[in-house]
């Protein structure tokens, strides 16, 4: 399990290092699928059955296609466009980015108290739980992103609309 | 875990594996019997007994023939493409339950590859995911009939997934579980349990989308020979277009099976108590798993040779018009109805 735990977190970094370093957007999606399917399986293996199933139905299954539809449609695939990077510009991102890393992991080992915390499987993975708690404590949250989710629908539409006059 | 389990484990796992490839060569005869009985002509019969050798020697054909890998395709993607096809749908099938419990050894043991408690959802995550190998392969192959049939693929099964979706949460608002081995428990008994009696309108959305999602008549818009030449897998041949090939056959397995659990009772017998009758109760039980299933894949050849195909804009207005709402509709009066009674 441990032996798993180790190759699957490894392979979660490998690929969404890659979603980053790819200069081909496709590649960058495929990529960004099979990290998708990597936390999928850290789920599983915290017996968390719903959240795993959930992250690949929402994330890998629905929304990473319609990224590929729209990658396709405006064929961006073919080469790569975006310009290349000047010199200094690489240094200061790299910079930047082992900055903000090595901020986020002190702040975690020095607040390492929490990570110990154990969740109980069985209250994750009970679809009948996460139901009862949407629909009673996070009620308002759930309305909200489906009223938000609505508006972004309308605005999508009158913009799909406009461009054909 | 010990030995024996994980043994019975990989039994299950290769004896699941075996039968559906399996059914697969006997639905590519099949395919090619029945549609030449419809079409009034005679088919594949001088290999072997009534020409049932066929679809080996096709195989050997396919892994013969030269491999072409054309000039200017994205080479990794498209040697990926119908491994990504073909690997969801051959694990689909583990969660379908094929018979009663069978003790063996002072066991029971459970005919079904995994008993997954979200169950019906890891259908749906896999058949989710069937859509890269199709819309890979289109994009992959850098040739505009395969783009465009990648294209029609992922909007299509996009829709029609939805509907498939709501389609079965009518069926699980009943049953109360997403086990599909509650689904069929629940089932039990006289055969106006079965769900198809209660549910008629779910399960004659269920199946539209079935058609839609395993890209079958009259809804192949994305291998619609007449206008795209043969769609996403135009560009491939030799064993890698038999994977595709394969890939919609398994597709179709798995989802005649499916109709099966869902609405037929799954291996149940109607008027039978399969589990009390030891030995006799496991075999009659996969015999009528077998039967039922054999029906539907009949249905899907039948329905291919029948009908003519769907025009694009017909089928997004199909689904997203008429299927959708009346999913909806159909959820709205279960709920209510299971609101009023219990």
């Amino acid at each position: 399990m441990t032996f798993l735990f180790y190759f699957v977190a490894c392979l979660t970094i490998i690929s969404a290092l890659f979603v980053v370093l790819n200069r081909n957007p496709v590649y960058s999606a495929v990529m960004l699928v099979l990290c998708f399917f990597s936390i999928a399986t850290l789920y599983l293996l915290l017996e968390a059955y719903f959240v795993a199933v959930l992250e690949i139905i929402i994330y890998a299954g629905a929304i990473m296609v319609l990224f590929l539809f729209v990658i396709m449609l405006l064929d961006l695939g073919r080469e790569a466009a975006l310009p290349k990077l000047k010199k200094l510009d690489k240094a200061l991102s790299l910079f930047l980015v082992v900055i903000i890393f090595l901020g986020i992991l002190t702040l975690t080992i020095w607040s390492g108290g929490d990570l110990h915390q154990t969740l109980n499987p069985s209250s994750v993975g009970d679809i009948k739980a996460v139901g009862k708690a949407l629909f009673t404590d996070y009620l308002l949250p759930f309305e909200v992103a489906s009223l938000l989710l609505l508006v972004a629908l309308i605005g999508t539409v009158y913009l799909a609309k406009r461009r054909v006059k | 875990m010990d030995f024996l389990a994980l043994l019975i484990i990989c039994v299950k796992v290769l004896l699941v594996f075996a039968a559906t490839m399996l059914t697969v060569l006997l639905m590519i005869y099949a395919e090619r019997r029945i549609s030449a009985f419809i079409q009034g002509r005679l088919g594949p019969n001088r290999v072997g007994p009534h020409g049932l050798l066929q679809p080996i020697a096709d195989g050997i054909k396919f892994l013969m023939k030269e491999d072409i890998i054309p000039a200017g395709v994205d080479k990794p993607i498209y040697l990926l493409a119908p491994a990504m096809l073909l690997i969801p749908a051959l694990m689909t099938f583990a969660v379908i339950p094929f018979g009663s419990d069978i003790t063996l050894f002072g066991r029971n043991i459970p005919l079904q590859v995994a008993d997954v408690n979200v169950g019906i959802l890891y259908i749906l995550a896999l058949t989710s995911i069937g859509v890269y190998g199709l819309v890979l392969a289109g994009w992959a192959s850098n040739s505009k009939y395969p783009l465009i049939g990648g294209l029609r693929s992922s909007a299509q099964l996009i829709s029609y997934e939805l509907t498939m979706g709501l389609a079965i949460v009518s069926i699980v608002l009943l049953s109360g579980s997403l086990r599909l081995n509650d689904i069929i428990s629940q089932q039990q008994g006289h055969f106006l349990s079965w769900n198809v009696f209660k549910q008629p309108l779910a399960f004659l959305i269920f199946l539209i989308a079935v058609y839609a999602e395993t890209n079958r008549l009259p809804f192949d818009l994305t291998e619609a020979e007449q206008e795209l030449v043969g769609g996403y897998h135009t560009e491939y041949s030799s064993m890698k277009f038999a994977m595709f090939y394969m890939a919609e056959y398994a597709n179709m397995i798995t989802a005649a099976a499916l109709t099966v659990t869902l609405f037929f009772g799954g291996w149940d017998l109607p008027f039978l108590n399969e589990t009390s009758m030891g030995m006799l109760g496991v075999v009659l039980s996969v015999a009528a798993f077998i039967l039922k299933t054999a029906f539907f894949l009949f249905l899907f050849i039948w329905v291919r040779w029948t009908f003519p195909r769907f025009r694009y804009d017909q089928l997004m207005n199909l689904g997203w018009k008429v299927m959708l709402p009346l999913a909806l509709f159909n959820i709205f009066i279960t709920a209510g109805y299971l609101a009023l009674t219990i």
